[in-house]
């Protein structure tokens, strides 16, 4: 009786793996984030048609927006884009501007602003634009511990994403994670750009990004640097920076030094 | 009561209609008592006392009898005498003041009721209104029958009201302010006009007291003289005005709605109430008005449902599109997502007894093929979804940008609703990035730029050190800077002053755009031209 209990146990377990997780060959492809490491997590990136949430680290706006503006980039490449926001965080956060998309690369044309009066108007119309499939993403961003984005909110999205092929994501500032249907969830704080010298300006987008959850892997934390003239992240590259000169008499450890820290 | 075109009750007012058979007019003069203007006719067994009331209104620092209900006619008062004599001829009159705003907003409910017999309404303050009942009084019965219909529900509300039909609108108003329910035939309005007084032209009092002491009595006195002689006595516009009553040309009306391209409407004999029904009928109308606009090969790009209630109050309910609509379903979907979003839901009281749907503005449609180019058919799902959007949470909330020719950070971009504009702003040239440069401008910018507290510069024109925004202290470790804005001065009165903004990172890793309002010791002096310390904002935020 043991026995056949675990087989059951077994059989049962092997058919919830499989309605859990929908074979590799039936999703749709992948889109690359441009990190490697990121990626080989992600099993090749980011899954479309589906629910991504993006958490600003305290009230780090600026760099969850370029965060989530990136995959929104990369997710919807050539066609447009819904952004969805509440009023109120226009004030609190400022506006999208439309200069500073294009400064990242982003083009702006493709983008639909929608501007709701509170969450529960931005969730609908978030929800009805995901059932348009002419879309290249959906962008909700939400301003708070909205009570009304819970768990059956989250599933609507992520059923209308699947539904129409366009991916959701949401952007989540001053909030902390609360249990959801997302594919994947990100905590994103601002990070120091990378050092410069006189010749290579400062000042290029980095963000600490945390993934805490990922539905079918594992997660990580890394330090990720948005290209902006091909327009996807990377690991963050080393920029030519003075160096102290090699001693002569120790070869080993100074060049293990010196490739530590162009690395860091 | 002589002088006066119509004296009427507490509450009311008085119609008329005109003829012709090109045009026909009908006009309804009220004389509207102050503040609720709808109220029951006194019942049969009510107190028959009949106390006379009147409403008064202060002219030139004496307060003049305004209205007079039939209690104060009899009692001798009349209108535009002082409400002193009024009380000493009368001691137990009833005095209300007078309301114009309400008297107008009544008017404005009876022309929206009046809309049901055509669409074109034209407002005649401050108690008239004049309808254009070309081609529309055969679908309720004739002249007669309209006539009929209109003035017996106006007095069942407890309205005065006298009507008239002509073939010009003044002289359908002439005729109502001597009596009502006259039907002049086309032509025929020389002799109707004819006999009454001259007050009935509705013209200044100067004018009409001057033609009194010149012993012209009747309209009919006066078309007898030559117009010369009248004009150089009373000036050309009284001609004009006088030749209209008289039918001999006529003044245009404005009705207050543009008169819709297509326009279809159920009535109902018993009157609904449910959604259900409301809905199937939006449907159907929807339908009827797509087969009307096809044949024509137009398509609405602005509808309008008016749903009328038994009791006279009418709902108009809009709603606009970016594209024109050529589909029923769309036209069906657009209104379930407008009524589901009113902030007050539409309330059939004791139920709607006409539901009328009218297309207000239409454009030709090109048919274009749409199976084979993917993209057409992906602007058309766009365009849908913003017109679904639209019409729940309002137009001017879904929004496209378009680049402005500034360099002041805040007046560089230009929200427009999408609806109109999606085509400008996806063919719009935005600046080009500098390949290699790290952004220059924010991603979020503050409408207003919001004040920082900066302790000290290094410099006086220098970047800040340490800045406090939102109550949180902020150590700059590196900056980029200045870049140097100055204000359009073709533009500005000079108020504004030149900003240096600076790219700033914290020890965070945040990076803000900050600048620094006013050059140090050029604008930033005091009357005495002491310098005086700068303000600090913080204007957006980087990625």
């Amino acid at each position: 009786m043991n026995g056949a209990r675990t087989g059951t146990l077994a059989s049962l377990r092997g058919s919830i793996a499989r309605i859990e997780a929908p074979s590799e060959a039936a999703m749709p492809n992948r889109i690359a984030l441009g990190h490697a490491s990121a990626d080989a997590m992600l099993r090749g990136g980011l899954a479309p048609a589906a629910l991504h949430e993006v958490f600003a680290a305290g009230h780090q706006s600026g760099a969850a927006t370029g965060f989530i503006a990136g995959l929104a980039g990369l997710i919807s490449a050539r066609k447009p884009l819904v952004w969805v926001r509440q009023d109120f965080s226009d004030r609190e956060n400022g506006a999208l501007s439309m200069h500073g998309l294009a400064e990242l690369g982003l083009d702006p044309r493709l983008l639909v602003t929608v501007r709701a009066a509170d969450v529960d108007g931005a969730l609908r119309t978030a929800a009805d634009a995901l059932a348009c499939d002419a879309l290249g993403a959906v962008v909700l961003e939400v301003w708070g511990q909205a009570r009304q984005l819970d768990l059956v909110a989250s599933r609507k999205l992520t059923l209308a994403a699947q539904a129409s092929g366009v991916t959701a994501l949401v952007l989540r500032i001053a909030a902390t994670p609360i249990p959801s249907t997302a594919e994947t969830r990100w905590i994103v704080r601002a990070a120091h750009s990378p050092p410069g010298n006189a010749a290579s300006p400062w000042g290029a987008p980095r963000v600490e990004a945390e993934l805490v959850r990922n539905r079918h892997g594992p997660v990580g934390r890394w330090i990720m640097e948005w290209k902006c003239d091909e327009c996807q992240f990377s690991e963050p590259s080393a920029y030519p920076q003075p160096v102290a000169a090699t001693p002569a008499h120790r070869p080993h450890q100074a060049q293990a030094r010196a490739g530590h820290r162009l690395a860091s | 009561m002589a002088g006066l075109p119509l004296l009427l009750a507490g509450e009311g007012w008085g119609g008329g209609l005109s003829t012709n058979n090109v045009l026909r007019k009908e006009r309804a003069p009220t004389r509207i008592a102050s503040g609720d203007a709808i109220r029951p006719p006194p019942q049969a067994g009510e107190a028959k006392k009949e106390l006379p009331s009147v409403v008064v209104a202060k002219d030139h620092n004496a307060i003049l009898l305004h209205a007079v209900d039939e209690a104060a006619v009899r009692t001798g008062l009349s209108i535009g005498l002082p409400l002193a004599n009024a009380r000493a001829i009368c001691p137990e009159l009833t005095v209300y003041d007078a309301d114009p705003a309400a008297d107008l907003k009544t008017l404005n409910d009876i022309a929206d009721w009046c809309d049901r017999f055509t669409p074109l309404v034209a407002l005649d303050a401050p108690y008239g209104l004049f309808l254009d009942i070309t081609g529309c009084a055969h679908l309720f019965g004739g002249e007669r029958a309209l006539l009929q219909i209109v003035t017996h529900a106006l007095s069942r509300r407890g309205f005065a009201v006298s009507a008239a039909i002509a073939g010009t609108s003044i002289a359908a108003r002439t005729l109502t302010r001597h009596v009502s329910g006259k039907i002049v035939a086309d032509g025929a309005e020389a002799q109707a006009v004819g006999p009454l007084p001259v007050s009935a032209l509705g013209a200044d009092s100067a004018v009409t007291t001057g033609l009194r002491r010149a012993g012209l009595k009747t309209i009919g006195d006066v078309a007898a003289r030559a117009p010369h002689e009248i004009s150089a006595r009373f000036g050309s516009a009284f001609t004009t005005l006088l030749g209209h009553a008289l039918g001999q040309g006529d003044a245009p009306i404005s009705p207050r709605k543009p008169l819709p391209d297509y326009i279809v409407e159920k009535r109902f004999p018993e009157p609904i109430a449910t959604d259900t029904v409301i809905a199937l009928t939006l449907s159907s109308l929807a339908k009827m008005l797509v087969a009307a606009m096809d044949k024509q090969g137009k398509g609405a790009r602005q509808l309008e449902a008016s749903f009328f209630r038994t009791d006279g109050a009418v709902r108009a309910i809009m709603v606009e599109t970016g594209r024109p609509v050529t589909r029923p379903e769309m036209i069906d979907r657009l209104f379930r997502e407008r009524l589901d979003a009113l902030s007050d839901p539409l309330d059939p009281g004791f139920g709607f007894d006409l539901i009328r749907l009218a297309a207000g503005r239409t454009e030709i449609v090109v048919q274009q093929q749409r199976d084979l180019d993917a993209t057409v058919h992906d602007n058309d799902e766009i365009s849908a979804l913003i017109d679904r959007i639209a019409a729940r949470i309002g137009g001017k909330r879904v929004v496209v940008h378009l680049p402005l020719e500034s360099h002041i950070p805040e007046r560089s971009a230009l929200a427009l609703p999408a609806q109109h504009h999606l085509a400008a702003a996806s063919a719009a040239a935005w600046p080009e990035r500098v390949v290699g440069e790290p952004p220059l401008r924010p991603l979020r910018l503050f409408e207003r730029p919001e004040p920082i507290k900066v302790p000290f510069a290094s410099v006086p024109d220098g970047p800040p050190h340490q800045f406090t925004w939102r109550r949180a202290l902020h150590a700059v470790v590196r900056v980029e800077g200045p870049e140097r804005i100055a204000m359009e001065w073709w533009k500005q009165d000079g108020a504004a002053l030149t900003r240096d903004y600076f790219r700033v990172e914290d020890a965070e890793g945040q990076r803000f755009w900050i600048f620094r309002d006013g050059l140090y010791e050029n604008e930033l002096r005091d009357e005495a031209g002491a310098p005086v310390a700068a303000n600090w904002y913080v204007h957006g935020l980087f990625a």
